[in-house]
């Protein structure tokens, strides 16, 4: 294993890592859609171009683009509702 | 349960998965070497895809030539989910359509500083050729109908965000987007059945296969390739117009 690798391993952790912390959904969002690219590029150093071409498709934009759907939906639901707090 | 007690269990159990996992990657093969000799399914893929079947990227032989099945099966994966998307998302009936604008009261929706429209639209252009590059050149290197159906589908996203939501439902109205989608999920049967019918077996290779390393190689391989990429694009864009419908015409009643 190279310096890229293990770079690029530590960085997948540290990522995964700060989705799971990132408690607010609609950053939830973006950071996983970070953590999406830093996958591709994961899949890219260990050569594997075909599946980070679609990691990039899916992680960095199919799957932030979902969450905000639903968010939107949720929320437009909410706004007719009192104002709730957060528990 | 108290805190306590849990964060204990979870400390042991914590470590003992620690442990078994650290012993089970110590014994993994160092990267890019298999285990021993190479596998007996990876000799077999590889001695056959240039030779034969005339396609230099072993990963799209596989995904749409030995494994063609199984990429029709994932294709209608896509094509259900945005079904079910579109099925969640409809118009509910004590909602009615809008002017598209901003939620935030007493805001209109910012137009684009000159920076992005004049980043976004000299995009557009390059972005369509290159997803069509992609997709065309699936069976030559990375890529294939999937992949350069998603970069497709960025560029009505550009689009809008180089101007209105008006201008994006001029560009990429519902219908047109559907059609092209359900083509493209169409495709890849009809093809598949035309070998069917023509010869021994679905998705037998009908056309003639070319040069390795050619455009027009792999036969029916890259006629795949554009109809799985207008099914990803056609279905992306649909999800991108739920989008921004949901966000910025649909309205409650008040």
């Amino acid at each position: 294993m190279n310096i890229l690798q293990a770079l690029i391993l530590a960085l997948v952790a540290i990522g995964g890592l700060a989705v799971v912390l990132t408690r607010d959904p609609l950053h939830q969002a973006m950071v996983a859609s970070f953590y999406g690219i830093l996958l591709a590029l994961l899949f890219f150093v260990f050569q594997a171009p075909d599946v980070a071409l679609s990691q990039i498709a899916i992680g960095a934009l199919a799957l932030p683009l979902m969450i905000l759907l639903a968010l939107a939906k949720i929320r437009r639901k909410d706004a007719n509702e009192e104002p709730r707090t957060r528990p | 349960m108290n805190p306590k007690v849990r964060m204990a269990i979870f400390v042991v159990c914590g470590c003992a998965l620690f442990a078994i996992f650290a012993a089970g990657l110590s014994r993994l093969h160092p990267v890019g070497f298999a285990a021993g000799p190479a596998t007996t399914y990876s000799e077999f893929v590889n001695s056959i895809t240039v030779p034969e079947r005339r396609i230099t990227d072993a990963v799209t032989a596989v995904n749409f030539d030995i494994r063609g099945f199984d990429t029709l099966g994932e294709e209608y994966i896509m094509f259900a989910s945005v079904l079910g998307v579109m099925l969640l998302l409809r118009r509910q009936p004590d909602e009615r359509d809008g002017a598209p604008i901003d939620k935030q009261k007493g805001r209109r929706i910012p137009s684009p500083s000159d920076a992005v429209r004049i980043l976004t639209i000299s995009l557009t252009g390059p972005l369509v050729v290159f997803g069509v590059y992609i997709v065309v050149h699936g069976q030559i290197s990375p890529g294939g109908g999937f992949q350069g159906g998603m970069i497709l589908a960025t560029a009505p996203l550009m689009i809008y965000l180089s101007g209105e939501f008006e201008s994006l439902r001029k560009l990429a109205p519902r219908w047109l987007v559907e059609v092209a989608e359900a083509i493209g999920a169409g495709g890849y049967v009809v093809i598949g059945a035309a070998g069917l019918f023509a010869s021994t077996a679905f998705l037998h290779n009908l056309l003639p296969p070319g040069q390795p390393g050619d455009v027009f190689s792999g036969g029916t391989v890259a006629l795949l390739n554009v109809t799985v990429g207008l099914e990803v694009a056609g279905g992306f864009i649909v999800l991108l117009l739920a989008f921004l419908e949901e966000t910025l015409v649909r309205r409650d009643p008040s």
